[in-house]
């Protein structure tokens, strides 16, 4: 009963982030609406005892991707036109074009047949690694790779910028 | 209603968010924001599905689009930062000259 209440709760949360990121004038309170959104997040995957993801959307979204976003807000000038003037020209057919979808596929989610869940909870730290490093190792290794060349990449962007102001 | 239909229609809802935040906001910052957005609503949808089934294979996959969601941030903030410095603004319409 309670983990119901929490679900909706959070789910909730959740969709009132997800809203508030879209009408917050300053960048600073669309990460803050994201960071609840991605808790809430968090805290629906803990209760659909899936911990693992759990415990990574907090560390590497909240705490890795949303630390680095707040930094950079802050290394930008607020005096920008961006930041005054919130929506462009396409506003009124990006709002047609929300409304049309989130009815098309929650008519069609209505419509499906509700598969009864069968509710797994085996989804804590030790089922998950073995299944990641024994059969999927080399996704693992190929997403390092991956992580390496980004860095790379982004050291790369910053050196041509700073080889083109001379 | 379902709670599988619940969360599958969350995330639906958060991916439309985070698409309609991208068509519509002017800050470049704020649209990599509802980048962000997007990939939780699918994160959302495929926690949801694995969950119902019993495939550990579904949060081994989510792991997979944490890592990209990272190394894509990596990229982009640079990116960002540089064209901020090159143009004085943010505002997407600035770069309006880039279309060919």
């Amino acid at each position: 009963m309670i983990e119901t209440v929490l679900l909706y709760l959070f789910a909730g949360a959740a969709a009132l982030g997800a809203v508030a990121m879209l009408i917050a004038r300053h960048p600073m309170r669309v990460a803050l609406a994201l960071i609840i959104c991605m808790l809430s997040l968090a805290g629906i995957y803990a209760l659909l005892g899936v911990h693992v993801i759990a415990v990574f959307q907090v560390l590497i979204y909240v705490g890795a991707v949303m630390v680095f976003m707040v930094y950079v807000i802050l290394l930008i000038d607020v005096r920008d036109s961006a930041f005054t003037r919130r929506f462009s020209w396409l506003l009124v057919p990006g709002i047609a074009g929300f409304v049309a979808l989130t009815a098309v596929l929650c008519i069609a989610l209505w419509r499906g047949e509700s598969a009864s869940g069968t509710a797994v909870g085996a989804f804590g730290v030790r089922p998950f690694s073995e299944v990641f490093l024994n059969e999927y190792w080399l996704y693992f290794e190929l997403v390092s790779v991956l992580l390496v060349a980004a860095v790379v990449a982004a050291i790369a962007v910053v050196k041509i910028g700073i080889g083109r102001r001379g | 209603m379902d709670k599988t239909q619940l969360l599958v229609g969350l995330g639906v809802m958060l991916f439309a968010a985070g698409l309609v935040g991208v068509m519509v906001r002017r800050n470049a910052l704020v649209m990599l924001m509802c980048m962000e957005l997007m990939l939780n609503g699918v994160n959302l949808t495929l926690v949801s599905f694995a969950q119902q089934t019993g495939a550990t294979e579904g949060a081994v996959l989510v792991f997979l689009v944490f890592v990209v969601a990272a190394a894509e941030v990596a990229i982009a903030i640079p990116i960002l930062l540089l064209l901020a410095r090159a143009r004085r603004t943010l505002d997407v319409e600035a770069y309006a000259d880039l279309k060919g």
